[in-house]
C-alpha cells in the first residue's frame, strides 16, 4: 500500500465533510455558480475537488465508476481506502468519475426510474477550467447564470429527460460547480430568454 | 396589556426534574437496580429488547427504569441508541436446530423426537394472585435434570420429508435491512419478517387474533414452539473461520397451515414463522399468523381485503415508535393551522348566513 | 457530548442523507426515499427536520428554530437546546441573522436572503395520501402525473363550501411538474415558497422522505381560473406591533370573549417593536 493511499483523507471527518457538503449543496441548488471546496489531497489524477467530493458522498453503499485515466490503481487504492466505495461499471453506478471525453457518451448510465428518478447517476467530471460560459435557466437560478460547460447538446438532451435523468458536478483544482437535470442549457442569452418566455 | 408566555426553556428544565423525582418515587422505598429488573422483570426486558431490535438485558433493563416501566418508552430509548452504533459485521445466520431448549411443544404431535419440554411457562398457572409473593418473594428451588444435548430436530422436517408441507428452499441472499433502507412496496417475506420481529406486541397480537375469527383465516396450528439459547458467530475474514461471540436467548415459532394444492400439485401444509429476541412466545405465535396471513399471494389465495393481509397496511402501522410518536405529536401546538382552520369556518359561516338571510328575503 | 459526534448523526447516515438532498434539490418537489434514523425525539417532533438540519449544518453556522413562527414554544426550545449541544452551533432568534432555520408550521415574515436555509419539519410529506392512502398508488400518480384526484377534491370542496376548504398544508405544484406537500404551513405563507432566495429543504422522518425547492423555484398554489388561490390570514393588525401584514395568532384574554391577534412570528414582531412600531394593545 503506497504511503499517499493512507494519507490526504479529511484530518476531522465530521466537519471537514459539512463543509464539503455545503459547497456541494451550494452548487447544486444555485447551477453556475463556483463553490471552494478544500480538505482533500488525492493521488492524481484525481483533483481535491473531486477528491472532497468523494469523501463527501461516498460509501460502501454507493457504487463508484471510474472512467478512463481516472481508473487506475492510485485512484482505486485512494478510493478503496478512505471510502469503501465498491467500483462497477457505468451501467451501475451511483457516482461516476471522470474527464468528460472519458465520461462520454450518457447513454449508459442509469437515470432512474419514473417511480424513483432518484436512482441515477451523479457525474462527477475533471474539467481543466471553470468559468462563465453558456447560459442556464431554470430551479435555482435567478433570471439567468452562465458557466463554460464542455458541450452544449449532451445537457440539453439531458434535460428532456426530466424528472429523469443524470446530474453534474464539475470539478477544477479546489473548486466545483453543478449542473441538475432540471437546468436548461442554451447556447445564447437570447435563446435563454425566449426559452424562459416560452415555459 | 398583553405580556406573552415565556420561558419555555426553563418549563422544560423543570418540567424532567419533575419527572426524575417521580420516576424515583418515594425515597423510603428502595430503589430498583438494573439487575433486579433484569432478573425479576426478565419479560418485560425481553420484550423491550424484541422490540427495541437490540440484544442486551442490562440495557433494557436500564431503559425500563429510566422510562418508569412504560414499555414502548424504553423501547424507544432502545431504538435511540442503537441507531447510533457503529456496525463492525454481521452474523452468520443462526441455527435455531441446534437450540439448548428451555422449553420446546408441538400441538400437532403428541410425541416426538426432543421430546415435549414445558419449561418455564404461565400456561397452566392458575391464574390467582399469589399473596405469598407480596410478603415474600422466596421461591423453593424448581427440580433439575441434566440438559439435553444435541441437536433438536424441527417438526416441519418431519411432515417435510413426507412431502406433506412446503418446501422452504435455503436463500443465502443478504436480507434487506429496514433499519438501513427506506421501507419500499411491495415487500419481500424477509423484509416483513424483519418488520413483525421488532413489531409492536399488541398490533401483532390483534392481527393475528382477527385472522383466527375469520379476518384472512389461515388455520394455523403451532406445529413447534421452541425457547431457548442459540450461539451466535460472526465471519472473521482475517481467520478464515467463524468464531462464536456469545448466546442469544430466542423464541422460534413454526406454524402448520391451511394446506393447498392444485391440479398440477397435490395438496400440501403450508407454513407461517415467528422468531423474537427473548422468551416472548406470544408475540412469536402472532408473528407466524400474520406472516402467513401476508403470504396469500405467493400462496395463491384470494385476498379476502383482511387487514392481515394487507403488508402495506401492517408494515406501516405496525411500529409502535412510529406510531406512539405520530399519535403523541398532536399534542404539540397546532395553533397556527387550528387559526387558519378558524378564519375559513368563520368566512364560511358568515357567507352561509348571508346566503339564508338573502333567501329569506326574497 | 463527547460520546456523541459532530451534530450527532454518524457520518454514514449524513451521507445517505446529503445524497438524498442533492437528488431532492435536483428533482424539485419530488419526495426522495431516505433510510431515516431513529432520532432521540419522538417521530412527529421534527425527526426529519432535525436529520436534515445534522447534514446540513457546520460548526460556522448560526441556527434559529421555530414552531408555530415562535422561538420560544417548547420543542423550538428543546431542538435548539439538542443542537446547541451536539454540534455547539451558534443559536440566533433572530431571522436575518441565521444561515439555517428550522421550522415547524410557518415560514418567516421578513424575506429569507442568498447564503440561508430553511428547513421545514414535514409529518405527511405525501400530498395525495388524505385521497389516496397506499404509498404503493400515489408513486404511481406521481410518476404518471396524474393529478385528477387532487382537482377533483378541490372542486368538491367549492361545490360544497364555495371555497376550497384547505387552508393549511395546501397543495403546490412544482415547476410544472410535482403535487407537493409545502408542511402545514397557513395558506398565508404558499406565496413566500415561490421564487425564494434561500435554500428550502424539507424532511419526514417518520415517513423516510426528503424533498426539496432550490432558490427561485417556481412554485404554484393548485387553484381554478374561476377560483384562484387566496393568501388568508385574521383580518385585524398585531395588537403589539401593529403589522398588518403578518399571520396572527389568536389569543384568548378574558372568559367574556375577549381576543387580541399578535404576530405568530415572534422575531418579526419583536423587531418592530424595537424599532417603534406600536399596536393597540402594547403597553
Amino acid at each position: 500500500m503506497q504511503a499517499n493511499t493512507l494519507s490526504g483523507g479529511f484530518a476531522d471527518p465530521a466537519t471537514q465533510s459539512a463543509y464539503a457538503f455545503r459547497s456541494v449543496m451550494e452548487a447544486m441548488a444555485r447551477p453556475g455558480t463556483i463553490q471552494d471546496i478544500e480538505g482533500a489531497a488525492p493521488p492524481a489524477p484525481l483533483s481535491p475537488a473531486m477528491g472532497a467530493v468523494l469523501l463527501t458522498l461516498c460509501d460502501t453503499e454507493t457504487p463508484v465508476y471510474l472512467a478512463g485515466d481516472m481508473d487506475c490503481e492510485a485512484a482505486r487504492a485512494w478510493l478503496a481506502f478512505h471510502t469503501g466505495a465498491p467500483f462497477v461499471g457505468p451501467a451501475h453506478c451511483m457516482f461516476a468519475v471522470g474527464t468528460w471525453d472519458a465520461l462520454t457518451p450518457l447513454a449508459v448510465y442509469p437515470i432512474g426510474t419514473s417511480e424513483y428518478p432518484d436512482r441515477s447517476a451523479t457525474l462527477i467530471v475533471a474539467c481543466s477550467e471553470l468559468a462563465a460560459g453558456t447560459t442556464l435557466t431554470g430551479p435555482g437560478i435567478k433570471d439567468q447564470a452562465t458557466l463554460s460547460l464542455p458541450e452544449v447538446e449532451a445537457f440539453q438532451a439531458n434535460r428532456t429527460l426530466f424528472p429523469l435523468g443524470l446530474d453534474f458536478i464539475f470539478t477544477c483544482g479546489e473548486r466545483l460547480a453543478a449542473l441538475p437535470r432540471s437546468t436548461e442549457v442554451s447556447r445564447s442569452s437570447s435563446e435563454a430568454i425566449a426559452q424562459a418566455g416560452a415555459s | 396589556m398583553y405580556v406573552a408566555v415565556k420561558g419555555g426553556e426553563r418549563a422544560i428544565e423543570n418540567a424532567h426534574a419533575w419527572l426524575a423525582e417521580e420516576r424515583r418515587g418515594n425515597t423510603d422505598i428502595a430503589e430498583l437496580s438494573i439487575a433486579q429488573i433484569r432478573e425479576q422483570l426478565s419479560l418485560a426486558v425481553n420484550r423491550v429488547m424484541a422490540e427495541g431490535s437490540l440484544y442486551d438485558p442490562d440495557l433494557a433493563a436500564l431503559a425500563i427504569k429510566q422510562a418508569r416501566g412504560d414499555l414502548i418508552e424504553a423501547i424507544f430509548l432502545i431504538r435511540a441508541y442503537r441507531t447510533t452504533l457503529p456496525r463492525f459485521g454481521a452474523s452468520e445466520p443462526i441455527d435455531t436446530g441446534i437450540m439448548a431448549c428451555d422449553r420446546r411443544i408441538s400441538a400437532t404431535f403428541k410425541d416426538l423426537p426432543g421430546g415435549q419440554v414445558l419449561g418455564p411457562t404461565f400456561d397452566y398457572t392458575h391464574r390467582l394472585l399469589d399473596f405469598k409473593l407480596a410478603a415474600d418473594g422466596e421461591v423453593p428451588k424448581a427440580p433439575s435434570r441434566d440438559a439435553e444435548t444435541g441437536t433438536v430436530p424441527h417438526v416441519t422436517e418431519f411432515l417435510n420429508r413426507e412431502g406433506l408441507i412446503e418446501e422452504a428452499p435455503y436463500d443465502d441472499a443478504p436480507p434487506p435491512d429496514l433499519t438501513r433502507e427506506p421501507l419500499e412496496m411491495p415487500s419481500t417475506r424477509a423484509l416483513r419478517l424483519q418488520a413483525l420481529t421488532r413489531a409492536d406486541e399488541g398490533f401483532t397480537l390483534g392481527l393475528a387474533y382477527s385472522t383466527q375469527r375469520g379476518y384472512g383465516r389461515n388455520h394455523a396450528f403451532v406445529g413447534e414452539l421452541r425457547i431457548g439459547s442459540v450461539p451466535v458467530e460472526i465471519d472473521i475474514p482475517e481467520l478464515g473461520f467463524p468464531v462464536e461471540i456469545g448466546e442469544v436467548i430466542l423464541t422460534e415459532c413454526e406454524t402448520v397451515n391451511q394446506f393447498t394444492g392444485s391440479k398440477t400439485e397435490p395438496p400440501q401444509f403450508t407454513r407461517g414463522y415467528g422468531l423474537v429476541f427473548g422468551q416472548t412466545e406470544r408475540k412469536a405465535i402472532s408473528m407466524a399468523l400474520v406472516d402467513r396471513a401476508l403470504r396469500w399471494e405467493e400462496l395463491g389465495e384470494d385476498n379476502v381485503g383482511a387487514p392481515a393481509q394487507d403488508a402495506e397496511f401492517v408494515l406501516y402501522h405496525a411500529d409502535n415508535i412510529q406510531a406512539t410518536g405520530f399519535l403523541e405529536h398532536i399534542k404539540l401546538p397546532h395553533y397556527v393551522d387550528f387559526q387558519s382552520e378558524l378564519e375559513l369556518v368563520r368566512k364560511l359561516r358568515r357567507e352561509a348566513g348571508a346566503q339564508q338571510l338573502q333567501e329569506a328575503a326574497e | 457530548m463527547t460520546e456523541y459526534n459532530f451534530a450527532y448523526l454518524d457520518e454514514q447516515t449524513k451521507r445517505m442523507i446529503r445524497r438524498a438532498i442533492l437528488k431532492g434539490l435536483a428533482i424539485p418537489g419530488y419526495q426522495v426515499p431516505f433510510a431515516s434514523r431513529e432520532m432521540p425525539m419522538p417521530y412527529g417532533w421534527g425527526t426529519g427536520g432535525v436529520q436534515v438540519s445534522a447534514a446540513v449544518l457546520t460548526p460556522s453556522d448560526t441556527f434559529k428554530v421555530i414552531d408555530q413562527g415562535a422561538d420560544d414554544t417548547t420543542n423550538a426550545v428543546s431542538i435548539r437546546t439538542f443542537f446547541q449541544r451536539t454540534a455547539g452551533v451558534a443559536t440566533t432568534t433572530a431571522t436575518s441573522d441565521a444561515t439555517v432555520i428550522q421550522t415547524r408550521h410557518r415560514i418567516p415574515e421578513e424575506p429569507l436572503h442568498e447564503g440561508q436555509i430553511l428547513v421545514y419539519q414535514v409529518p405527511i410529506p405525501e400530498p395525495l395520501r388524505f385521497l389516496e392512502p397506499r404509498e404503493s398508488e400515489t408513486r404511481k400518480m406521481h410518476s404518471l402525473e396524474e393529478y385528477g384526484l387532487m382537482h377533483v377534491k378541490l372542486y368538491e370542496d367549492i361545490i360544497r363550501h364555495g371555497h376550497i376548504a384547505t387552508s393549511y398544508a395546501y397543495p403546490v405544484k412544482v415547476e410544472g411538474r410535482y403535487v407537493m406537500d409545502p408542511s402545514p404551513i397557513p395558506k398565508f405563507d404558499n406565496p413566500k415558497l415561490r421564487d425564494m432566495a434561500a435554500i428550502q429543504l424539507f424532511g419526514a422522518g417518520r415517513e423516510q422522505r426528503i424533498y426539496a425547492l432550490p432558490p427561485y423555484t417556481q412554485v404554484v398554489s393548485l387553484d381554478f381560473e374561476d377560483h384562484p388561490f387566496e393568501a388568508s390570514k385574521a383580518d385585524h393588525p398585531c395588537g403589539m406591533c401593529g403589522a398588518t401584514d403578518s399571520y396572527l395568532d389568536e389569543l384568548i384574554i378574558d372568559d367574556i370573549g375577549g381576543r387580541m391577534f399578535v404576530c405568530s412570528d415572534t422575531d418579526y414582531c419583536e423587531v418592530r417593536q424595537a424599532a417603534g412600531h406600536k399596536g393597540k394593545d402594547a403597553a
